[in-house]
């Protein structure tokens, strides 16, 4: 039952992934293709509200439902394995049209050869696990 | 308009973003943090790859909620589909369904274009590869960026975080130059 908030938190994330049409890749390439503001205005609005969600949170050292104080953690310094990683992520988010989350909504609306992606991106984090000591970050 | 049929149309982006918000804050305030694609590393994980790879030695227990979270988005995108939707077209810009026609894929007659995700384009070794490549590239590049969408244009920025601000600046380098330069290419 503990995790029950959570199957209704993927459930809402996925009804606005799928009924904002963030998952289709008609969208994405309108966005990278600079044609309409909707998918900037989704993340946009998310961003400014997520800041201000944040600063009230630090502001106020609120806590969690669970009693314990609510902390951000800073993500490590670096540029090479954020600029690199984050390209090679946008290759793929532009070829399929879809970010993780969107993959599995995708697969939910019925889209099943979304699977595949998914399958091959389980498989390339995989990858990345092995060659992770050899990269540079 | 009943709400139903209100919630049936296209939702508006700043409704969109501000339900994103309100999911994120729902995560952080049950003790957790919103990041989608940790959910992969989870997968390799809980399928023992932690045995001989370090990388996947970790407590992947503790991210059951987030396995719970991704069960949950399938079924979203599922009611969305058989209760709230009315099988439009994506309205997307007249700009884009003109460049698109230049590489051959048609005017929305849906949310996806067959040419890429119908079962037809699936069985041909194009796009079967294109769906494979693309998953590796999504796979591979989140985990080495330390994060996807959610985890660093979401959850990053709001929390001022300059590693999220350049990953999101390497997305937009990788989906140009897919778009730009190997679209022409590939359709």
């Amino acid at each position: 039952m503990k995790f029950i908030k959570f199957l209704i938190a993927g459930v809402l994330f996925g009804i606005v992934m799928a009924k904002s049409e963030a998952i289709s890749w008609y969208r994405i390439q309108e966005m990278f293709r600079f044609q309409s503001f909707h998918m900037f205005g989704i993340i946009g609005v998310a961003v400014v509200l997520g800041m201000i969600g944040v600063a009230l949170i630090k502001k106020f050292n609120l806590k969690d439902i669970y009693g314990q104080p609510i902390k951000f953690i800073d993500k490590e310094k670096s540029i090479t394995s954020y600029l690199v990683g984050g390209i090679i992520f946008g290759l793929g988010w532009a070829l399929t049209g879809a970010c993780p989350g969107p993959i599995v909504v995708n697969i939910g609306y019925g889209f099943i050869s979304l699977i595949v992606v998914f399958l091959f991106a389980t498989l390339g984090t995989y990858l990345y696990g092995i060659v992770k000591d050899k990269m540079p970050h | 308009m009943s709400i139903v049929e209100l919630l049936k149309q296209p939702w508006h982006w700043a409704v969109a973003g501000t339900v994103l918000a309100a999911v994120k804050f729902i995560l952080v305030f049950f003790g957790q943090s919103f990041g989608f694609s940790t959910n992969l590393r989870t997968i390799c994980a809980a399928c023992g790859a932690g045995t001989q790879i370090i990388f996947f030695k970790f407590d992947w227990k503790a991210q059951i909620w987030n396995l719970v979270f991704l069960v949950g988005a399938i079924f979203g995108g599922f009611i969305a589909h058989h209760y709230l939707s009315t099988d439009a077209p994506v309205q997307i810009a007249s700009s884009t369904i003109a460049d698109l026609q230049k590489l051959h894929i048609a005017a929305p007659i849906g949310l996806q274009p067959a040419e890429l995700f119908s079962l037809d384009a699936l069985f041909t070794v194009k796009g079967f590869s294109i769906l494979a490549i693309g998953g590796l590239l999504i796979g591979f590049g989140t985990r080495y960026a330390g994060g996807c969408t959610s985890g660093h244009a979401i959850s990053g920025l709001s929390n001022l975080q300059l590693p999220s601000l350049i990953a999101v600046i390497g997305f937009f380098i990788g989906g140009l130059i897919m778009t730009f330069l190997i679209f022409p290419l590939i359709f």
